[in-house]
């Protein structure tokens, strides 16, 4: 354990070195960051002040605040993504990470926790910024916000772990983008990311609570904002902690199979 | 581990791929669809030796000999498809970090430093993946700083070196655990000829210093002839020849040069042997390997001579001479 610690804690500091070294190339992620849910904020609020100020609930200002709060959770949930599985496979770098005595998943968890918190500083000025143009409400209580501090960083590390399951698809077959976008495009509906998940028809909401996206997206931004009583919050939290353990357990039995399946291309 | 037993041990190892085949075009394309032909690569098959610890063996083999893929299953890059192999008493498939923590393979054509950092951090990261105490971690990599010369380099970030410089901070990289094994895969690759020197020296003096074992495949038969004394050749998958290079080269140089230079001018140089080059009073004959005492003793006797050496064939052409001519190769095998 003290030896995964000490490696987590260099590899994240290199991250953030990197990223603190390619500011500009931050910061312009950031703005394409920023644009998406700008997008959904800006045509929710429009439909919420025509439809008489609320739709299912969500006023012009709700939906600020979901957004605004989105943009740290997405920031948050921004993990490895598959098809780098494939590219590290293919250009040998698979290979180099196998030889060391650390499972390559702690090597992506811990660069990118270390970038974020470069992120997170561009973060705070622009959630600054747009509060000032779209003039979030929030009415949070300090357990909210002790929980989405936990609830974020789970959201991470469940991200991470069902990201490298589909990315280790790649050792049976090394063209998997379709399986990638199918996965990416059930996330965007089931998970809150498009919309709140309340403003979904029924049965998505009904399916989504069988799947673990909620967990990664609207259980931590409503952790935050939503009106969640403490046993609300530390169900979500653990709901979350159950799909984390099932992930890590099937993460560790496909990578017990796909391994054996490494070839070693192109290298 | 005692001298007595082998370092790695490898028993009948194959390795198989299936791969698909195609013929060209849109028809085949289509119907690839609906039916796919494979077939089976033996890229090693049926290979078996021992290395004791200490050695330095050299790997040797034309392109897709199975080089690679011996290291790799020896590294524990890759599962074995019959046959068994042990690695300091481990199984490499099972990549147990014990194991991991012992062992390393350098690709001549592959980084394992991080691009965007300067080096030292690179090597920071080396010592927390291998959870090396600090002060052991900065006397190993000054050491091997020292060794390669590398004080000006290591505050640079890895993109901004060359290929030699990077080679060489990647060499130290992989060795900042001081590895009991070294899987060397072409280190020396596109390296100029000073640094393919720098880079051999360095390894014989690792080899020395903590009694390293190393395998090493190289295309650059200079590294071969500097580092090993023992050499394995495969050839299709299959071990043609394991032994000393010393042997191989008896075995397959059938000539030796006689390089002489008389007292005076000389015209006749073609009744002593076949003249590979030849200038008044100085030439270079090759004689059939068998003929080469006698022939000595007739120039000695017959000229006034001022000079006389004996060369072996250059252990390039020997190495070439068996993977270019199928006699050779079935000779060997």
């Amino acid at each position: 354990m003290k030896r995964l610690l000490d490696f987590y804690w260099v590899n994240s500091r290199l991250s953030m070195m990197r990223q603190f070294q390619y500011r500009l190339q931050s910061v312009l992620y950031m703005v394409w960051l920023v644009i998406e849910p700008v997008i959904y904020l800006v045509v929710w609020s429009t439909i919420a002040r025509s439809n008489g100020g609320s739709v299912d609930g969500y006023t012009a200002g709700g939906f600020a605040a979901y957004y605004i709060v989105w943009m740290l959770v997405r920031q948050m949930n921004m993990v490895r993504a598959p098809a780098d599985w494939e590219w590290r496979i293919q250009h040998g770098s698979m290979a180099a990470e196998l030889m060391r005595p650390i499972h390559p998943i702690h090597n992506d968890v811990s660069d990118f926790a270390g970038a974020k918190v470069f992120m997170i500083l561009i973060f705070l000025p622009v959630a600054a910024i747009l509060s000032l143009i779209f003039k979030p409400v929030i009415h949070t209580t300090w357990l909210q916000v002790l929980v989405f501090a936990i609830a974020i960083w789970g959201a991470y590390l469940l991200r991470s772990l069902l990201c490298s399951l589909l990315g280790m698809l790649t050792f049976w077959t090394t063209r998997v983008g379709a399986i990638f976008d199918l996965y990416f495009a059930l996330e965007l509906i089931l998970s809150g990311r498009l919309v709140p998940m309340p403003l979904m028809p029924a049965w998505v909401q009904h399916l989504a609570n069988f799947l673990p996206f909620q967990s990664m997206f609207y259980f931590p931004i409503n952790a935050l904002i939503g009106a969640l009583t403490p046993l609300q919050l530390f169900a979500g939290l653990g709901v979350q902690l159950l799909w984390f353990v099932g992930a890590l357990g099937l993460v560790n039995l496909v990578w017990h199979f796909a391994i054996r399946r490494f070839s070693s291309v192109g290298n | 581990m005692s001298a007595q037993t082998p370092i790695i041990r490898v028993s009948a190892i194959s390795k198989h791929f299936k791969v698909p085949v195609r013929e060209a075009g849109l028809k085949a394309s289509f119907r690839s669809l609906f039916h796919r032909n494979y077939r089976t690569v033996k890229a090693v098959d049926d290979i078996s030796f021992n290395i004791e610890p200490g050695e330095v063996v050299g790997f040797l083999g034309p392109n897709g000999a199975g080089k690679t893929t011996t290291l790799k299953i020896l590294s524990g890059l890759l599962y074995l498809t019959g046959g068994s192999a042990q690695v300091l008493g481990c199984v490499p498939s099972k990549r147990s970090a014990d194991f991991l923590q012992q062992i390393t393979l350098v690709m001549g054509n592959r980084s394992q430093l991080n691009w965007d950092l300067p080096v030292v951090d690179s090597y920071e990261l080396q010592r927390a993946i291998y959870h090396l105490p600090r002060a052991e971690f900065e006397r190993t990599r000054d050491e091997l700083i020292e060794l390669l010369d590398l004080k000006d380099l290591v505050n640079k970030p890895v993109r901004n070196l060359s290929l030699g410089e990077r080679m060489k901070v990647e060499i130290v990289g992989a060795l900042l655990h001081r590895p009991k094994v070294l899987f060397l895969d072409e280190p020396t690759i596109g390296l100029d000829l000073t640094m393919q020197r720098r880079i051999r020296d360095f390894i014989a003096d690792y080899n020395q210093r903590y009694g390293a074992t190393v395998l090493l495949t190289s295309h650059y038969m200079a590294d071969v002839e500097a580092l090993c004394k023992r050499v394995i050749i495969i050839h299709n998958g299959k071990l043609l020849f394991d032994g000393q290079l010393s042997q191989l080269m008896e075995r397959f140089s059938a000539f030796k040069t006689i390089c002489v230079t008389f007292d005076t001018n000389c015209n006749r140089w073609g009744q002593y042997g076949e003249v590979l080059k030849s200038d008044g009073a100085h030439a270079s004959l090759r004689i059939r390997k068998a003929e080469t005492a006698e022939v000595t003793a007739r120039i000695l006797s017959e000229q006034k001579v001022n000079d006389l050496t004996i060369e072996d064939p250059a252990i390039e052409d020997v190495i070439e001479k068996i993977f270019s001519q199928q006699d050779a190769l079935r000779e060997l095998a």
